[in-house]
């Protein structure tokens, strides 16, 4: 059966303003999340990953309503989230729940976790203390705890047993919605998994819809059906998790799947390195906000360069255009080849020509100069903004779907100009 | 052949506290040769950090320390505080999980290197600034003498886990002791971060103690390996040989729940032992899979060695691979495999 999924986003935005000065005035916008569509459907998991600061916790709290988003829209069971009031919005809040990162400030220290576990059913109206009691019992044994655990302090439990204690909480109620964000960063390793194994059976059991935000692919792997990549606020591929691993068609994602470390002595040395930090939020990159640490830049057309080559110039031009490379640096043309790990030779006549006149340039100080001849490798992800192909839906099915599994569609689409139509332009 | 940079033999660390003695460590032996990556692995509790901490004495005064700890020809457990300033943060330099924590969020990043590098040396401001630039370009940070007077709060987690990277350098130290240096940083920049690490190893011919409870990480930049659980070691084995050939039951419970390799919902189940009242025997016995009724009664196993080829020091602390108990290997595909 195709059901209509439990949660809709579409076109999400959460834009902070920037104040400064005196009076406060806003000069500007930090787009931490910026046109966010995805959907989950009953039963199904759903991740959302990428770094520090990409997005993936304000769309978290936007999903639940606990932050008003500045455009977009949320919809739950059919409904605008935005638009629920009185008995209606009590009812979201009963259905979706959220389970925060820090497990450690989640709790309130002078409660029993009896007493914390029980809270959200005494604010949402059950009155009897004995039902309330039955209820966290069976909640704190459903996620691997006992009954007596309901009378000890939080500070008497490990890190694995407060992140239990606090899907307790928000399994209290009973909700189909569960959101968790990073539920296992804080975890040894050792017990990364058995909480995670404990999210997929508690899924499995009780038909639950999760959301499950973390910066690390190797944690989604194991639970999530779909995947959603995030970075500087917008989602740069989605698709379901066996596709994206097997085949990830943005290099943000290919960056990420093999920053996790491989467990194997005998394979160090081949991964994809992510230079760099993600950029300033309220000053993004024009074009594909990814292109400053992008392994497979697009080369202009007219020159045949190595990848690898290319990125090296890249990274000398932008170095020169944001002033990063100061008249007196380098002493002579080979140190700067070697600082940028430029080669000897780029292969192609026209492109060392014109690099070779810019390093040069550079060596001699004249950097202005050296800007001017390093403009011809301007790439096209400088440009374009390459978007994500919208989620398509009452066309034929859903979506594209040649990877049904039961869980919702098969489409599997990143914003990259290479894989998207506008790089042909 | 030439001794160890860094030698323990017996460290045992006691704490009185209010619940009875913890013994967070107890009768640990392991070496740190001179350039070499030393693994420290073990779950939260296991004391891998007090362990390190202990070498230049960086615990609290409730710690009692026993055993010798003998760092290029000194026993640093017989050093006054003040001799052993010299070593603290001097030739043993530290790298800790949050860099949030290492700086201080009043001075500039530029201030810090500079005072690191004038607390051992004796140089002028003018050349320790240089220093300092130098530095802070070798670890990564971006136009080195711009952010010279940045402060921390202006770095992102993973820059100013460089910085602090950069103040332990400072005095070029010939043990760089890191606990947890990247946990706290999200995937892509541990990456980055661990990547900075070998390399300045390898340039500067340093040692390197690395403490994780993340075998990932582990089989990315160890040497050799030391397996920890509830104050003692279990396995010490060179790298390719605690992942291809593991020892330990505990070793073996510990790959198998690793992501990518096995059952990745595989657990070792049950949990680390109370510190104040530890099982006797083997401490791992209650949660062993392979326990026998001899694992339960007396001390800590002896470390035995345990490698196919004899010139391994590959050991392991573990009663089923002495002669009177059968040995384990053949039991070895049920649980690497990521078999229930």
């Amino acid at each position: 059966m195709i059901d209509d999924p439990l949660l809709e986003v579409r076109g999400l935005e959460k834009h902070y303003p920037v104040r400064s000065g005196l009076l406060r005035r806003v000069t500007g916008h930090v787009e931490a999340v910026d046109g966010v569509s995805f959907d989950v459907r009953e039963g199904e998991t759903v991740g959302l990953v990428g770094e520090s600061g990409c997005g993936k916790s304000t769309t978290a709290t936007a999903l639940l309503g606990l932050e008003d988003p500045t455009g977009g829209e949320v919809r739950f069971d059919g409904e605008p989230i935005a638009d629920l009031a009185g008995d209606e919005r009590d009812r979201f809040r009963r259905r979706a729940q959220i389970v925060f990162q820090d497990h450690n400030s989640a709790f309130d220290p002078r409660l029993t976790v009896g007493e914390s576990v029980a809270e959200p059913l005494a604010i949402h109206g059950l009155g009897d203390a004995e039902r309330r009691r039955e209820i966290v019992v069976d909640t704190l044994e459903r996620v691997g705890l006992s009954a007596s655990d309901a009378d000890r302090y939080p500070r008497e439990f490990s890190g694995g047993q407060k992140q239990r204690i606090a899907l307790a909480r928000a399994l209290v109620l009973d909700p189909d919605l569960l959101v968790v964000d990073e539920p296992v960063s804080a975890l040894d390793v050792s017990v990364q998994a058995e909480v995670l194994s404990l999210l997929a059976d508690l899924r499995d059991e009780l038909d639950l819809a999760m959301v499950l935000v973390s910066h690390d692919l190797g944690v989604v792997r194991q639970v999530c059906d779909r995947v959603c990549v995030m970075y500087l606020g917008e989602i740069v591929e989605r698709g379901p998790a066996q596709a994206l691993f097997a085949d990830p068609r943005h290099p943000y994602t290919e960056a990420l799947l093999s920053a996790i470390p491989e467990p194997d002595p005998n394979a160090r040395d081949d991964a994809v390195a992510l230079a760099g930090d993600v950029p300033d939020p309220s000053n993004p990159p024009s074009g594909c906000s990814f292109h400053p640490r992008c392994h497979r830049v697009v080369a202009p057309d007219e020159f045949d360069l190595p990848q690898a080559a290319f990125r090296s110039v890249f990274d000398l031009r932008l170095a020169v255009e944001r002033g990063d490379v100061v008249a007196d640096e380098y002493e002579a043309p080979a140190a700067v080849r070697e600082a940028f790990a430029l080669p000897d030779s780029l292969g192609d006549d026209d492109a060392e020509q014109a690099l070779a006149a810019a390093i040069e340039a550079v060596a001699a100080g004249r950097i202005d100069e050296a800007a001017d001849r390093l403009a011809v490798f301007e790439s096209v992800c400088e440009r374009d903004d390459p978007a994500l192909k919208p989620i398509e839906r009452d066309a034929d099915g859903a979506g594209g779907g040649n990877c049904g599994d039961g869980h919702g569609d098969g489409e599997h689409p990143a914003a990259c100009l290479r894989t998207g139509e506008s790089v042909e332009r | 052949m030439r001794d160890p940079l860094l030698s323990i033999r017996d460290l045992r660390v006691r704490f009185e506290t209010g619940d009875g003695v913890v013994r967070a460590v107890d009768g640990v032996d392991f070496d740190v040769g001179e350039g070499e990556t030393v693994c420290l692995v073990g779950e939260s509790g296991s004391g891998k950090t007090v362990a390190c901490e202990s070498i230049t004495r960086l615990l609290p005064d409730t710690a009692a320390i026993d055993g010798a700890i003998r760092f290029d020809g000194t026993d640093l457990t017989d050093c006054s505080s003040s001799d052993l300033e010299s070593y603290r943060g001097g030739r043993i330099g530290h790298v800790f999980q949050n860099p949030q924590d290492a700086l201080d969020p009043v001075y500039t990043v530029g201030q810090q290197v500079v005072e690191a590098i004038r607390i051992h040396r004796d140089v002028s401001k003018a050349t320790a600034r240089e220093e300092a630039v130098a530095l802070l370009d070798r670890v990564g940070i971006g136009e080195a003498e711009a952010r010279f007077d940045d402060y921390p709060h202006q770095f992102s987690g993973g820059m100013k886990q460089r910085v602090v990277v950069a103040m332990a350098l400072a005095p070029d130290p010939d043990l760089l002791i890191a606990d947890e240096p990247t946990t706290a940083l999200d995937v892509t920049i541990q990456r980055q971060v661990l990547d900075l690490l070998a390399d300045l190893q390898a340039e500067r011919g340093m040692a390197l103690l690395f403490v994780t409870h993340d075998l990932g990480v582990v089989a990315e930049i160890a040497d050799r390996v030391v397996v920890m659980y509830a104050g003692e070691v279990m396995e010490t084995a060179g790298v390719a040989a605690l992942f291809d050939d593991p020892a330990h039951p505990y070793t073996r419970a510990l790959l198998a729940c690793l992501p990518g390799r096995g059952d990745p919902f595989e657990t070792i189940g049950g949990s680390i032992p109370d510190p104040t009242d530890p099982p006797d025997g083997c401490r791992f016995h209650p949660r062993c899979p392979h326990a026998v009724d001899d694992c339960e009664r007396g001390h800590h196993p002896a470390p035995r060695p345990a490698g196919q080829s004899p010139e391994t020091d590959h050991e392991v602390a573990c009663l089923l691979y002495d002669d009177d108990h059968a040995l384990p290997r053949e039991l070895a595909g049920s649980d690497t495999g990521g078999g229930r």
